[in-house]
């Protein structure tokens, strides 16, 4: 066999003549651990120099130099890197995990003060600055029907559109269409709510509205659609590529029309991933507040109607919230961003429970 | 109803590569033919032109005539999917459905195709898969996943999910290639008895094999890598395996070449 790598060791290493090698003991990572803190600790108070954050990153510094140094000694260089690399990388978690930790603890520290029956059933109609309660109700309402008219319209068009492209789509007009789905999903949403202000509520809804521009939850459903459709479509064109071709053809061969097969091989085999970049999108749908603010105009008052008159969201509850000049406005906010979070998260963690009951293993 | 295949000038493309060129062959109802030749020779690609699974592949194409009774199958008024479920298809690699339950796997085809009675799909997937020897191993957990068994088992139920819909001809392209002895045998039974009824075409590597199970036989094989596959020799496989009049057929079967 000939390589055209250059080998880096003209021999084969040695073989080696036991397989035992000598490991450091148990503890001495986090002897280690330890001992490198005390050393940064007293290193920065020492010259007085920066506090507990510097501490820690000083640490977690002398802590890779001397865990790799103690490596090397003892267990040899491979070893030592192997270590070293471990290392980095979990620390590279914990640095990812931190924020999200501490965006989660001030969310439930900050959110339960009005985690009440006053939150979740009244809205902020008549609720001067003075007066303790007022709740999110409007918004809840406000935020499950824009969002679910968004997915009802985004989803069957967005999976539509990336069965197309994936199945049908030859040429010129499916690369068109990629590109431009490409292009939508940099779209700022600021820009879509513009967009539906302009073409929605300005022109096409005074039609039916007497002349009068109309803001709605319907419109603010329109731009979050705008919003979730690249998403919807990209995740669910990557899902139905990575189907492999030879489960096509098994179905093909058994003499299935091409669209049975999509429906009853390709869609389910791909389901568990679709159903994951909807709810990405629906994720991001729901926390978005310009479009909202644009062409549903926010309100105090409950609105179950989302085609006519003014309706809040979560986002935009939390928004005016939190620049309300009163002292309850903030514990508000806080208690709508909370709201906002765990719905997305369940509606997340039953979406991928449905997905999964419908593969196999009952 | 066995049907009969002849093939005409068949020149399969994949792009601007030209694998297979001429073939001419014609395929006797209610026999089993061996296709046998070096690897690359074109055999999986002529076999998938004869039920149209070849113009699946995005830039591949055929040209020449191929018949069934006298229908060309790719005439342009032909619907591709009545052509498919005369001429059924066992791939070289197992590839069950992995959502569906072994018996959901088995019914496949008979269900996308719009057959709904449960006692018409139970006494099939259980006629299909003793047929493919698997019966005895699967009957007790038809409910779980296709996905779920070993290699050879899975390509029992691909056979088993071929002929639960009964087609005319059986196309196999190498279906015995991760099977062991018993399920080879069982699989070359199986044979023996569809081809009372049906038209079988086998690819396969195993020269013994071809010797047991087939009437005729075709050796197919390229001049040096980038050429096109021929056909070298059609002949009885007895002829073939005693006598062939081509040296190089004579040379592949002797294991000279190849
Ligand atoms: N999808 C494809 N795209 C391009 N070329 C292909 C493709 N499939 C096969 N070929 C080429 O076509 C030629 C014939 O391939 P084919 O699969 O028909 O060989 P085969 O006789 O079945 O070989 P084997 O015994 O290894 O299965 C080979 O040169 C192969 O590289
Ligand atoms: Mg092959």
């Amino acid at each position: 066999m000939t390589t055209t790598l250059t080998p880096r060791r003209s021999r084969p290493p040695a073989q080696p003549d036991s397989l035992r090698a000598k490991r450091l003991p148990g503890y001495a990572a986090p002897a280690l651990a330890v001992l490198a803190l005390l050393v940064s600790a007293g290193l920065v108070y020492g010259v007085d120099l920066g506090g507990p954050v510097l501490v820690v990153v000083l640490g977690a510094l002398l802590y890779l130099a001397g865990l790799f140094a103690a490596a090397n000694a003892v267990e040899g260089r491979r070893s030592a890197r192997n270590r070293f690399w471990s290392a980095l990388i979990h620390s590279a978690l914990v640095l990812a995990v931190l924020p999200l930790a501490s965006v989660v603890w001030t969310l439930f520290s900050k959110g339960t003060a009005r985690l009440d029956g006053d939150f979740f059933g009244s809205s902020m109609n008549n609720i001067g600055a003075r007066d303790a309660n007022g709740g999110a109700y409007h918004a809840i309402v406000g935020t499950l029907e824009q969002v679910g008219i968004a997915t009802a319209i985004t989803v069957p068009l967005g999976v539509l559109c990336a069965i197309y492209i994936v199945e049908y789509g030859r040429g010129r007009f499916a690369f068109t269409i990629r590109f431009f789905v490409d292009v939508m999903t940099g779209i700022p949403s600021i820009v879509t709510g513009l967009f539906v202000l302009a073409f929605w509520v300005l022109i096409v809804s005074p039609w039916f509205n007497d002349g009068q521009p109309g803001f709605s939850g319907f419109a603010a459903a329109l731009a979050l659609s705008v919003l979730m459709l690249p998403t919807v479509v990209r995740s669910t064109e990557e899902m139905l590529r990575l189907v492999p071709a030879p489960l096509r053809e098994g179905a093909y061969a058994l003499g299935v029309p091409k669209w049975k097969t999509i429906l009853r091989v390709v869609l389910p085999t791909a389901l568990p991933g679709i159903v994951t970049g909807i709810m990405l999108s629906i994720a991001r749908a729901a926390g978005e507040t310009a479009p909202v603010l644009l062409v549903a105009g926010g309100g105090a008052a409950i609105n179950f109607n989302p085609f006519e008159n003014n309706q809040s969201s979560l986002a935009l509850f939390v928004y005016q919230q939190a620049g309300e000049a009163s002292k309850y406005s903030p514990a508000r906010a806080w208690t709508a961003a909370l709201t906002l979070v765990v719905l997305v998260l369940v509606l997340t963690v039953a979406a991928k429970l449905l997905a999964r009951r419908n593969r196999l293993g009952r | 109803m066995a049907k009969r295949i002849d093939a005409t000038d068949v020149t399969a493309y994949y792009g601007g590569f030209k694998a297979i060129e001429n073939i001419n062959l014609t395929v006797e109802p209610k026999t089993v033919t061996a296709l046998i030749g070096p690897s690359g020779c074109g055999k999986s690609t002529f076999l998938r032109s004869i039920n149209r699974m070849h113009e699946v592949l995005p830039g591949a194409r055929v040209e020449g005539s191929l018949t069934i009774d006298g229908q060309d199958v790719y005439d342009r008024d032909v619907d591709v999917t009545a052509v498919r479920r005369m001429i059924g298809m066992v791939f070289q690699r197992p590839n069950p459905f992995p959502t569906m339950s072994i018996f959901e796997n088995v019914v496949a085809g008979l269900r996308l195709n719009g057959v709904r009675k449960k006692s018409i799909l139970d006494e099939a997937a259980e006629k299909a898969l003793r047929a493919a020897n698997l019966w005895d191993e699967v009957k007790d957990r038809l409910g779980k996943p296709g996905a779920g068994l070993s290699g050879g088992q899975q390509q029992r139920l691909c056979i088993a999910r071929t002929i639960a819909v009964e087609p005319q001809v059986v196309l196999m392209d190498e279906p015995c290639s991760a099977l062991d002895p018993i399920s080879t045998l069982a699989i070359e039974d199986l044979m023996f008895q569809l081809k009372d009824k049906f038209t079988i075409i086998i690819v396969t590597h195993n020269m013994q094999q071809a010797a047991r199970v087939s009437d005729r036989t075709a050796f197919f094989s390229i001049e040096k890598t980038g050429d096109p596959g021929r056909l070298i020799e059609y002949d009885n496989t007895q002829k073939i395996f005693s006598n062939p009049s081509q040296k190089k057929t004579e040379d592949y079967i002797t294991g000279r070449f190849g």
